[in-house]
C-alpha cells in the first residue's frame, strides 16, 4: 500500500535572517541563523533536529548547518536541483522523510548573498563539461546569460498569442508591491510604484523592464516540518500539508524548454497541480490565497492558467479584475513576494504561505484563509504544495 | 579583445561545432527511427537507439519567438541584441541571434534564413537575417 503525503506531515515554524543587499556575513552563517529562527518559531530545540535538506544550489551543506545549529545526529539529509524549483521539493523531501520514519523533525532551509555574494544576473559560465553545460552552451553562445533572457522568450510568445500587454504585467508588480507597504522584512516596504513608473522603465530583455524581475538578494529562510501528530502537540499552529508534488515533463529543460509544440504553457507546472490536487482532494475554488512564483511577473499570470483557476489565455482577464489584490478572489504573495519582499529562492514564499495559514501575515486578507497554494521555480522542474489549517 | 562566450566540446555536442565550422547548420537524426531533433542528445527519446546521424538544414525558417536584450551587457556580444527562437522548415527548433536587423523591424512569424558569421577571433557560428523580400 503506497504511502500518501496526504496530512502526514506539518510545517510548525518559519524563520527568516534580515534580507539586505550586503549581509556582511557568510551564507552558512545566514542559514544557521535562519534554522534557528525557524526552531525558535516552533518551539523546538535544535538539538531535536535529526534531517536537514537543502538546495543542490546551497554553498552550506546539511552537516556545516547541523554542526553549526548543534544538531542532533541526522538520519535524513538531502539536496534538491533546479534552482528555485527547488524549493516545494524540499518540503516533499521533508514530508517524505517523516512519514516513513526516516526522521521526525526535518529543517529545510536556502540561505544566499544573492546581491553581495554569486548574483543570478551575472549569467552562467561553463569550465566544467557536464550534460548541464552543455546544455547552457546553447544558449551561452548567443548571449542568452541571465534569467530574464531565457524566461522573456517564452513569456512574448504566451503575451503575443493571449494579447497580454505590459500593463498586466505591471499589475502584478503593482499587487505585490502594495502587499509590500505593510511589511517591513521587505526590499519594497516604503517604496511604492505607480503603473507610470512601471511603464516608464526600460526593457532590459524584451518584453520586460525592471520591474518584471525579482530581487537579488542576501538573506536565509528556514522551515521545520514534522509530523502532522506531534505538531497538534506544540503550542504554535501549524500548517498541514494537505498534499505536496514535485514535477518535470517531456522536453524539460532548465529554463530554456523551448523546443516544445506549445510555447504558451507550463507543462511542469500543469502537472505539479494535477498531482497536487489530487493528492490534497482539493481543487482551484478551495484555495483561499496563493503564494505563485514570481521571479518574474509573467510567471503569476501563466501559473493562473497551469492552476486552473481559468481556461488557456483567460488570465489576463482575472488580472486586470483584481484577482492578486488583496480584496481579491486569490490574494497572492501577500508579502511582496520575490518581486518586492526579497529573493530567497522561493523559500520565503513557503513562509508566506505559513503565515497566511496562522492568521499572521502582514497582508493577510480580510476573508478566512483556509487553503495556501504554494508553488516554486517556474519554467524548470518544479514543485506545487496547499496547506491547510489544522 | 572580448569574446563570445564558447561552448565547451564533448561527445555529444562537439561534432555539431565542426558542422558550423564548415558552414552548416546541423540537425541531428535518428539512424534507427529518422526521428530529427535538437538540442543534440546522445539517445533518441523516441525509440531509445544511440545510433545517430546528422543533415545539415536548408537554414529556413520564420520566427516563433524573440527577446531584445540590453542591459546587462556581456562583453564580446553587440547590443542590442536580438535573440530568437526559429521554426526550421525541416521541422526542428532553433536558438539563435537575428542580425542586419533593427530592433523595431523584428516580428513573430516573419522569414528568416541561416548565415555563417565569423568573429574577429576566427569562431564561427549560425545566426539569421531577415530573408530577402521577392
Amino acid at each position: 500500500m503506497p504511502i500518501s503525503l496526504h496530512n502526514e506531515a506539518a510545517i510548525v515554524g518559519v524563520g527568516t535572517t534580515p534580507f539586505s543587499k550586503k549581509s556582511g556575513v557568510s551564507e552558512l552563517s545566514l542559514a544557521a541563523q535562519s534554522v534557528r529562527a525557524a526552531c525558535e518559531d516552533a518551539g523546538i530545540d535544535p538539538g531535536e533536529i535529526d534531517g536537514l535538506v537543502s538546495f543542490t544550489l546551497d554553498s552550506s551543506d546539511e552537516i556545516e548547518v547541523a554542526r553549526a545549529v548543534g544538531a542532533a545526529d541526522l538520519t535524513f539529509f538531502s539536496k534538491v536541483n533546479y534552482g528555485g524549483g527547488a524549493a516545494v521539493g524540499t518540503i516533499a523531501q521533508a514530508a517524505m522523510a517523516v512519514a516513513t520514519g526516516q526522521a521526525t523533525t526535518v529543517v529545510c532551509y536556502r540561505a544566499l548573498n544573492g546581491r553581495s555574494g554569486q548574483r543570478m544576473g551575472q549569467g552562467v559560465s561553463g569550465n566544467l563539461l557536464t550534460s548541464d553545460i552543455i546544455h547552457w552552451s546553447w544558449y551561452m553562445v548567443y548571449g542568452m546569460l541571465i534569467p530574464g533572457s531565457w524566461v522573456a522568450m517564452i513569456a512574448h510568445k504566451y503575451m503575443h498569442e493571449y494579447g497580454v500587454t505590459r500593463e498586466d504585467l505591471g499589475r502584478v508588480a503593482l499587487a505585490q508591491r502594495a502587499f509590500a507597504q505593510t511589511n517591513p522584512r521587505a526590499f519594497a516596504y516604503g517604496k511604492p510604484l505607480t503603473m507610470q513608473q512601471y511603464l516608464d522603465s526600460a526593457l532590459l530583455a524584451h518584453p520586460l523592464c525592471l520591474y518584471d524581475f525579482c530581487q537579488e538578494t542576501d538573506g536565509g529562510c528556514a522551515i521545520v516540518v514534522t509530523s502532522a501528530e506531534r505538531a497538534r502537540a506544540l503550542s504554535r499552529p501549524s500548517a498541514v500539508i494537505r498534499g505536496v508534488a514535485q514535477a518535470s515533463t517531456r522536453g524539460q529543460e532548465q529554463m530554456t524548454s523551448f523546443y516544445r509544440d506549445d510555447l504558451k504553457s507550463l507543462p511542469e507546472m500543469e502537472l505539479a497541480a494535477q498531482r497536487v490536487y489530487a493528492m490534497s482532494g482539493l481543487g482551484p475554488d478551495d484555495i483561499d490565497a496563493a503564494c505563485l512564483y514570481d521571479a518574474f511577473t509573467c510567471e503569476v499570470i501563466m501559473q493562473l492558467e497551469s492552476f486552473q483557476f481559468c481556461g488557456r489565455g483567460e488570465a489576463r482577464d482575472m488580472v486586470r479584475d483584481g484577482v492578486l489584490e488583496a480584496d481579491g478572489r486569490l490574494p497572492n504573495n501577500t508579502h511582496g513576494g520575490l518581486l518586492s519582499e526579497g529573493y530567497i529562492h522561493g523559500m520565503n514564499n513557503i513562509a508566506e504561505g505559513v503565515r497566511l495559514i496562522r492568521g499572521e501575515s502582514t497582508g493577510q486578507p480580510k476573508k478566512s484563509v483556509e487553503h495556501v497554494l504554494v508553488s516554486s521555480g517556474v519554467g524548470v522542474p518544479t514543485g506545487a504544495l496547499i496547506l491547510g489549517a489544522q | 579583445m572580448s569574446q563570445r562566450m564558447k561552448p565547451p566540446m564533448g561527445e555529444d555536442n562537439a561534432w555539431w561545432w565542426d558542422m558550423a565550422a564548415a558552414g552548416e547548420l546541423g540537425i541531428q537524426r535518428c539512424k534507427s527511427c529518422q526521428t530529427l531533433r535538437h538540442p543534440p542528445t546522445p539517445m533518441c527519446g523516441q525509440c531509445r537507439s544511440i545510433e545517430w546521424d546528422s543533415i545539415a538544414s536548408s537554414g529556413k525558417g520564420v520566427i516563433c519567438s524573440y527577446t531584445i536584450l540590453t542591459h546587462p551587457q556581456f562583453p564580446g556580444y553587440e547590443y542590442p541584441l536580438i535573440v530568437i527562437l526559429v521554426d526550421l522548415e525541416e521541422g526542428t527548433r532553433f536558438t539563435s541571434q537575428l542580425v542586419g536587423c533593427a530592433p523595431e523591424d523584428v516580428d513573430f512569424g516573419l522569414p528568416v534564413e541561416m548565415i555563417i558569421q565569423e568573429d574577429p577571433d576566427g569562431f564561427k557560428l549560425p545566426v539569421f537575417k531577415l530573408q530577402e523580400k521577392h
